[in-house]
């Protein structure tokens, strides 16, 4: 129970600094970026400058702290200013539209990479002996390598270019819309196949990775030992001796690599053309919308520390030292 | 004394590495009776573990037997095809290990952990009885029964210790390997739980081969004494006429050292220099460059383990007369 | 300790193919005005101007871009200012770790307090989105900020590693000894502290090389570097800018990718190497 408070106030906590490096970011830059920005969008309207006057700090009549306290007033009241690109709709609004695409797309491909990477970690980290094993092991090493974006692009370009088996972009084709039910859904599902290949192969590598380094440390230990002395059957020794404790350090490394897989996959948007976050984020910054840009920013960092404390609970419930605080 | 439980005859077991084989178990013959406690001493590094860990045929990845044969009950182990022995082990030869922190898996309770043990050798016996067995091995060890479904992070490490000889004791084996059972416990843990396994070998008679650095641990509990070095049994016979008559000068030098309680040290005290590298052993005896008495003859040739008395062997030219 | 070190890493098949694909790398960055058969951004030579999206010909063996560049050129020079702000992004990225991790793991108390606490905040924000926007706000486009902003967002798991490392070796007998002799506590950082770290100071280095060129290959895709250096990254942009996907100008946009791919796989398996060197469970014996 403390270490789940302990871990609630740290959520809320890291929020908080999140909100705060939200807020500074923009008042640090050197220069004046904002009246940069003001003067190269030509005829912008008086409410979007306001928009970006508040977004930068440039409401000099206000103190810093007044800021501060409107800005967290406004985000509480859900008032994240006005959109330049998509003026004068509010950048809630906009963001509203994109984000159901990113967390279908980016949850469904994260979990399957996950649940992939972890069991193929743990067959290789078994058979660690095997050419088998080595050979899964290099080529992921090799994918990993490689940017996201690109590695969508090589996708594009055999599978959606070359032999047109798949749409070359968007998320569900222009002809159907919510009302043709199924047969949108299919659509739906259709398109995001490559893109969602892209970002599950090639955060694959990570979670594979990660769990056969674990693997390979447990299956060092003596408990492995006794196991295999006591008769156990392979399967019990694998998965609940072995595998259930290296997956615990996974689950709780989960927090650095997640912020890694998400920003491959929000630059997979980009190249799909995939109208969810990183898509507009993409967007955003072409046409330097700033008050997007900022708003996405806070909601990418805020689904990361939310999948934080989620995969917090989850090793609270698997490992019962954390449970019991002995840990 | 009764029958021959175990039979180890010119055993040579080892790791293969990238410099060549390490023989940490060179030509080592030894035999046990039934209801007998050997003890065997020796630095750390004199390939006592390894030895335990043969016996009891885990010696996996770069670790083997290279040859020799370890009899067990009449039966070859060595060589003996993978489903015999995992229907064996366990079942009539266990183990305890050094660290019983780290021989519990720490996410499954002690019930599954004593259960499964059971399930796995006797086919179609239900939980309900297999934790009931569970329990009375518990009481057995002196942990209360409501222990059953604690966590091994919830155990002290003494109780942890016993979980772990009860786990050994579970299927009622005619062997125990123990290896330095007591090396992580304090003083007073020790002794009790030296106290309880002596208690339970006379109540149940199995034969125990108890592995340690703490020489003064085994001379109390054990029928006969191994000293070990370098691979090699240097010394062997009965526990107290060791104890009070050591005749190699390697056996002397451990009787007047007082080695750590926690922990081994790469030297003991009363020996200066260290044992020697495995991998390129000295020609002749492999206790030559550390030993105060040292002749010629010890560097030419290794001295074999011979009958310096009743049931009493050494390895040492200063017992086989004529070089002196 | 060292020494070993650097010869059980030459020894590894691993290391030694990592290290062999990077030297290849830097011998093409040093030397590319004599592998390059044209300038990289030469449009023209005495047979007159060069054609602009040309298929590969035996003049222009990977073609020319919409701007009549030479893609060959382009990839050969690309190399040096790729590696180039890959490496130093690595080499201050470790440094900044190390000094973090040190200073916070040997001296402990209030200085770790806050470190650590920093560094657990820097370890949750994704990094990415926080580079793009630190990126796009800042007006100078051109390496020296790509670098900068890498550098500032990618210390935080080596700091954290480095720290925990530290911390179990300043536990150790020798250090003590050290400490009860009185001597400097920098003097024991350096002599006693550091080249027990060494290795995975070294698997900083690897990774947070790794991380930099990808994300500099990401920065400058999204267009957020200068457009106009030649990098690989740069090369991509300006690919996928002119549709070459859809002109079927595989030879445009694929090797640069492969590159990057090639070069960052040379650090991949230099770091795995450590990892089995320095980690006697992973490494097969």
């Amino acid at each position: 129970m403390r270490y789940f408070l302990r871990r609630t106030m740290w959520l809320i906590f890291a929020i908080f600094v999140a909100l705060t490096i939200n807020f500074i970011l923009p008042r640090l830059m050197p220069g004046d970026p904002a009246m940069i920005i003001i003067n190269q969008l030509d005829g912008l309207q008086p409410q979007a400058i306001d928009s970006i006057r508040a977004a930068f700090g440039l409401e000099t009549d206000k103190s810093i702290f007044v800021q501060y306290w409107d800005y967290l007033v406004n985000i509480s009241q859900g008032d994240l200013g006005v959109s330049i690109s998509h003026y004068p709709a509010k950048v809630w609004d906009v963001l509203a539209k994109a984000l159901p695409w990113t967390i279908g797309l980016m949850g469904i491909a994260t979990v399957l990479s996950f649940i992939f990477g972890t069991m193929l970690g743990i067959a290789i980290a078994w058979k660690r002996k095997s050419k088998v094993s080595d050979a899964i092991l290099g080529l992921f090493l090799f994918i990993r390598s490689f940017p996201y974006f690109w590695f969508g692009l090589i996708l594009v370009y055999f599978f959606a270019f070359k032999n047109p088996w798949f749409p070359l972009g968007g998320a569900h084709s222009i002809s159907v819309t919510t009302a043709d039910g199924w047969a949108y859904i299919k659509s739906i599902i259709y398109h995001g196949l490559l893109p969602g290949a892209v970002i599950t192969i090639s955060s694959l590598g990570y979670w594979m990775l990660t769990i056969r380094n674990n693997m390979i440390n447990v299956l060092a230990e003596d408990y492995i030992t006794v196991a295999k002395a006591k008769g156990l059957s392979i399967n019990r020794i694998k998965n609940t001796y072995a595998a259930r404790n290296a997956i615990l350090p996974s689950i709780s490394g989960f927090a650095m690599a997640f912020g890694f897989v998400i920003g491959g996959s929000l630059v997979t948007e980009m190249v799909f053309s995939y109208p969810g976050v990183g898509f507009m984020l993409f967007q955003a910054v072409q046409q330097q919308d700033y008050p997007l840009l900022q708003a996405i920013f806070l909601f990418i960092t805020v689904g990361v520390l939310i999948s934080n404390f989620i995969a917090d609970i989850l090793i609270m419930l698997l490992d019962p030292r954390i449970r019991d605080g002995a840990k | 004394m009764a029958e021959n439980i175990l039979e180890i005859k010119h055993l040579v077991a080892g790791y293969e590495t990238r410099l060549g084989s390490l023989l940490a178990v060179d030509d080592l013959s030894f035999s046990l009776a039934k209801g007998e406690f050997i003890g065997i001493a020796g630095e750390s590094g004199c390939g006592k573990s390894t030895l335990a860990y043969a016996i009891m045929s885990l010696l996996e990845d770069n670790g083997m037997i290279f040859s020799g044969e370890i009899n067990f009950k009449g039966k070859n182990l060595v060589g003996l095809k993978k489903a015999d022995l995992k229907k064996m082990r366990w079942d009539q030869m266990s183990m305890v290990f050094q660290s019983a922190m780290n021989a519990l898996n720490p996410v499954l309770k002690i019930s599954d952990q004593l259960v499964d043990v059971m399930q796995a050798h006797q086919k179609g016996i239900s939980v309900k009885k297999a934790r009931q067995k569970a329990a009375e091995m518990l009481e057995l060890v002196d942990i209360p029964v409501d222990r059953l479904d604690a966590y091994p992070h919830q155990l002290s490490g003494g109780m942890k210790q016993r979980v772990m000889i009860a786990m050994a004791m579970i299927l009622n084996p005619d062997l125990i390997i123990m290896d330095e059972p007591t090396t992580a416990l304090d003083v007073v843990v020790q002794r009790n739980i030296i106290k309880k396994i002596e208690e339970l070998r006379i109540k149940f008679d199995f034969s125990v081969i108890f592995i340690t650095h703490d020489l003064s641990l085994l001379v109390e509990i054990s029928d006969r004494l191994a000293i070990m070095y370098a691979g090699k049994i240097i010394e062997f016979g009965q526990a107290q006429r060791i104890y009070e008559q050591p005749e190699h000068p390697y056996t002397k030098g451990l009787m007047n050292s007082f080695p750590p309680l926690l922990g081994d040290l790469e030297e003991f005290g009363g020996i200066p220099g260290k044992p020697p590298d495995l991998l390129k052993p000295p020609a002749g005896c492999r206790f030559y460059p550390r030993c105060e008495k040292r002749m010629d003859i010890c560097h030419q040739k290794m001295p074999d383990l011979i009958n310096t008395g009743q049931e009493r062997q050494t390895a040492c030219y200063l017992y086989q007369g004529g070089h002196k | 300790m060292i020494k070993d070190m650097l010869k059980l890493f030459i020894e590894n098949k691993k290391a030694m193919l990592g290290l062999i694909i990077l030297s290849m790398f830097i011998i093409v960055a040093v030397f590319a005005p004599l592998i390059a058969p044209f300038e990289p951004k030469q449009r023209e030579d005495a047979a007159g101007e060069f054609p602009l999206r040309s298929e590969p010909t035996s003049k222009h063996l990977l073609g020319t871009t919409h701007a009549g560049y030479d893609i060959l050129s382009r990839l050969i020079y690309g190399t040096r200012l790729t590696l180039l702000v890959g490496m130093v992004t690595g080499i201050i990225t470790t440094f900044v770790a190390l000094a973090l991790g040190l200073i916070s793991g040997y001296f402990k108390g209030r200085v770790d307090d806050v470190i650590s606490f920093v560094n657990s905040i820097f370890l949750v924000i994704p990094s990415l989105p926080l580079i793009i926007v630190v990126a796009s706000y800042i007006t100078i486009k051109g390496v020296l900020p790509i670098i900068l902003v890498l550098s500032l967002t990618g210390w935080a798991w080596g700091a954290r590693v480095i720290r925990s490392q530290v911390l179990s070796v300043s536990e150790r007998e020798f250090v003590k000894v050290a400490e009860v002799l009185g001597e400097n506590p920098f003097i024991i950082v350096f002599r006693e502290i550091l080249p027990n770290i060494i290795s995975l100071v070294m698997a900083t280095f690897f990774t947070s090389t790794l991380a930099a060129i990808i994300g500099e290959a990401t920065l400058e895709f999204i267009g957020l570097g200068n457009v106009s250096a030649v990098t690989w990254g740069t090369m991509l942009y300006w690919a996928q800018n002119n549709a070459a996907l859809l002109y079927n100008a595989w030879w445009w946009f694929l090797p640069p990718g492969l590159f990057i791919g090639l070069l960052g796989t040379s650090f991949a398996l230099m770091n795995f190497a450590i990892d089995e060197i320095s980690n006697p469970k992973i490494r097969k014996r």
